[in-house]
């Protein structure tokens, strides 16, 4: 019995996870499965459904879907589409990448409230921009840069773009050199050297970093807030499920928000999955 | 499949590379016709990739030049050269199956579609991997692989095929078919190649030319029989097997013959070099330096046995002369450790270098 579980592939070792199971069940399971109960318990509305039916009557909330998504997919599709470029330059060894590669990658290390703070400083109606611009005449009031739907993306492509080049450059990295050298002894220009060798090996890497990106860009709250329109353009899911547990005290609403937020990522995600495997099924054959 | 675009003549003049203040290859002069096999030989880091990488086209040369019939190539990119390479690693295009692989080189040069199919069906029937085609690279072996490796370069009938170390990640019995297969592809399809190795068996079995490189100097270019038998230098002589090396000093020279003495010893040989006294090196190949007879004279050679090595037609016999110094030669029986015998070797089979190494 023992031999014929080890053969595939359970034995002992796997006792040593455990504790991961336990922190999973506690941390994750708990209250996603709380919470989802919970989200069948209204508060306000009538029938276990009632929060789900009021938040896609309701055009304040229902309207939020397309809010979010318009700010996460964009957001994550530059993001991985600009790092591609700037990553694939940079592949080879030279003077000061270290140096370069830091630079890209420290808006990571500042975190969304400082970017957005600093956005505000830069650019907001009292921020340096305006301010010289209304002092050398050039504009009567101050121009809105920020406080609304180009605020809250750029400080997603500010805080994005750094993993997205990280991820990329790493899986770039994991792609033998000698495959371009090889079709350039075949007759393959540097175009068609990245788009027949270079691209399809990274793409797979490539949706990773996007559902990442995505993931990332989704779930934005501080932003949205603090230079965003959170009343309006940049109404995003997370503070409408914010105001229903904290101003509205409806716990129960907020939990709906919550799935619905979690469900609309697996919808995302699925379809980001079901195109990389119907590209790259002849790949995964052979692994 | 037809014969490829045969070039006439393939000319490196001077050519040189450097990485910083290091030398990879320094002023390689070498002139290929048409149909010819040269291997450029030596041990790692002698330049022989570098040389390679220089004519493909993948490495910029630091000077010098290189001419196809006449034509400078420095100018062109390697995508235009239309040279066919096989890399060490193979580099097969592994989102791609055998036949994709195949293809490419020739999609890349937009032919027609039955053409490309066509083409690519001859190589993989000349590389006996018509049962592959449909398969991945990763699904192969790694002989499969390399066949992969060789189809994908002359399927576009180029007039160089250039070969890194081809057969270096194969098993020794796969190396040896490979070899065979590597020779009887250049044979029939007239291919001019160029093969880099380190394995001085493998060019000498394939090579019509050699090049024996040294830390990117050019040590020695000969028929394979010029370099095994009259190696330009002590390098030379070491790497193509001539194991046992005595400084000695050179008493008497009459044209190519002389005479050597030292360590108590004298050897009578040929003299490689010019001078008619001081310094020499005497070489002897272990397998010309044969157990027999007793008592000194010239080319004999008393030593004490410490080592008998069997290899099957014959036994290596290993020991110390009476000054120290280490001799390596063959005896058909085996000998008892401990014993003196005498090493004796024709005055043919003497190599008397006055160059040192």
């Amino acid at each position: 019995m023992r031999r014929r579980l080890a053969a595939h592939g359970i034995d002992h070792t796997l006792l040593l996870l455990a504790p991961a199971v336990v922190f999973f069940a506690v941390v994750f399971l708990y209250p996603f499965l709380y919470g989802l109960v919970l989200s069948f318990q209204p508060e306000r509305y009538v029938g276990a459904l009632g929060n789900y039916q009021q938040f896609f009557a309701d055009p304040f909330l229902r309207d939020t879907i397309g809010i979010t998504l318009g700010l996460a997919v964009p957001a994550a599709l530059f993001n991985v589409v600009a790092s591609v470029p700037v990553a694939y330059r940079m592949r080879g060894a030279f003077r000061g990448k270290r140096l370069l590669i830091g630079l890209l990658v420290m808006p990571v290390t500042l975190g969304t409230v400082l970017i957005a703070k600093g956005l505000l400083t830069l650019l907001g109606a009292r921020g340096w921009v305006n301010r010289a611009l209304v002092g050398l005449g050039l504009v009567d009031d101050p121009v809105r840069f920020v406080n609304n739907y180009e605020g809250v993306m750029l400080t997603l492509i500010i805080t994005g773009f750094p993993f997205a080049f990280l991820l990329t450059l790493a899986y770039l990295g994991g792609i033998d050199p000698m495959l371009e050298r090889a079709a350039a002894t075949l007759g393959a220009g540097p175009r068609q050297r990245f788009w027949q060798i270079t691209f399809p090996l990274l793409a797979p890497g490539l949706t990773v970093t996007f559902i990442l990106t995505f993931v990332l860009a989704f779930a934005v709250f501080p932003s949205a807030v603090l230079v965003g329109e959170p009343a309006g353009e940049t109404r995003v899911l997370s503070i409408v499920a914010y105001r229903a547990a904290y101003e509205q005290f409806d716990a129960s609403m907020a939990s709906a928000i919550a799935m619905i937020m979690a469900a609309v990522q697996l919808v995302v995600l699925g379809f980001v999955l079901a195109v990389r495997g119907r590209m790259y099924r002849g790949v995964r054959a052979r692994r | 499949m037809t014969a490829s675009a045969r070039l006439r003549e393939l000319k490196l003049d001077r050519l040189s590379r450097s990485y910083g203040t290091q030398v990879a290859l320094a002023a390689l002069d070498l002139r290929i016709e048409g149909g010819e096999f040269v291997a450029l030989l030596g041990p790692s880091g002698c330049g022989k990739s570098t040389a390679l990488n220089c004519i493909a086209g993948l490495i910029a040369p630091t000077s010098g030049t290189i001419s196809l019939d006449g034509r400078p190539l420095d100018a062109i990119p390697s995508e235009r050269r239309g040279f066919g390479v096989v890399f060490q690693s193979y580099a097969l295009f592994e989102h791609m199956t055998v036949r994709a692989n195949v293809a490419f080189g020739l999609r890349m040069r937009r032919l027609a579609k039955q053409v490309v199919a066509d083409r690519v069906a001859a190589v993989l029937r000349l590389v006996q991997l018509e049962a592959h085609a449909d398969k991945y690279p990763g699904q192969l072996s790694g002989g499969q692989q390399q066949r992969v490796a060789i189809a994908r370069a002359i399927v576009i009938e180029p007039p160089l095929v250039l070969m890194d170390e081809p057969l270096s990640n194969l098993d020794a019995k796969l190396r040896l078919e490979m070899r065979t297969e590597i020779a009887r592809l250049h044979r029939d399809l007239g291919l001019t190649t160029i093969y880099v190795t380190h394995d001085q068996e493998e060019a000498f079995s394939l090579a019509d030319r050699l090049v024996v490189l040294r830390d990117g100097e050019t040590q020695q270019i000969g028929s394979p029989g010029e370099i095994y038998y009259r190696p330009a230098n002590p390098y030379v002589a070491d790497f193509v097997g001539f194991r046992n090396a005595l400084t000695m000093t050179l008493r008497k020279r009459d044209g190519d013959s002389g005479v050597a003495e030292g360590h108590g010893l004298r050897a009578r040989g040929t003299v490689a070099g010019a001078g008619s006294d001081g310094p020499v090196q005497l070489a002897i190949r272990p397998d010309d330096l044969v157990v027999g007879g007793s008592g000194s004279g010239e080319n004999a050679f008393e030593i004490t046995v410490d080592a008998v090595e069997f290899r099957g037609r014959s036994f290596v016999v290993e020991g110390r002369t009476q000054s120290g110094q280490r001799l390596r030669g063959s005896s058909e029986a085996t000998v008892p450790i401990g014993e003196r015998v005498t090493l004796r070797a024709p005055a043919a089979k003497v190599l008397l270098f006055t160059e040192r190494c």
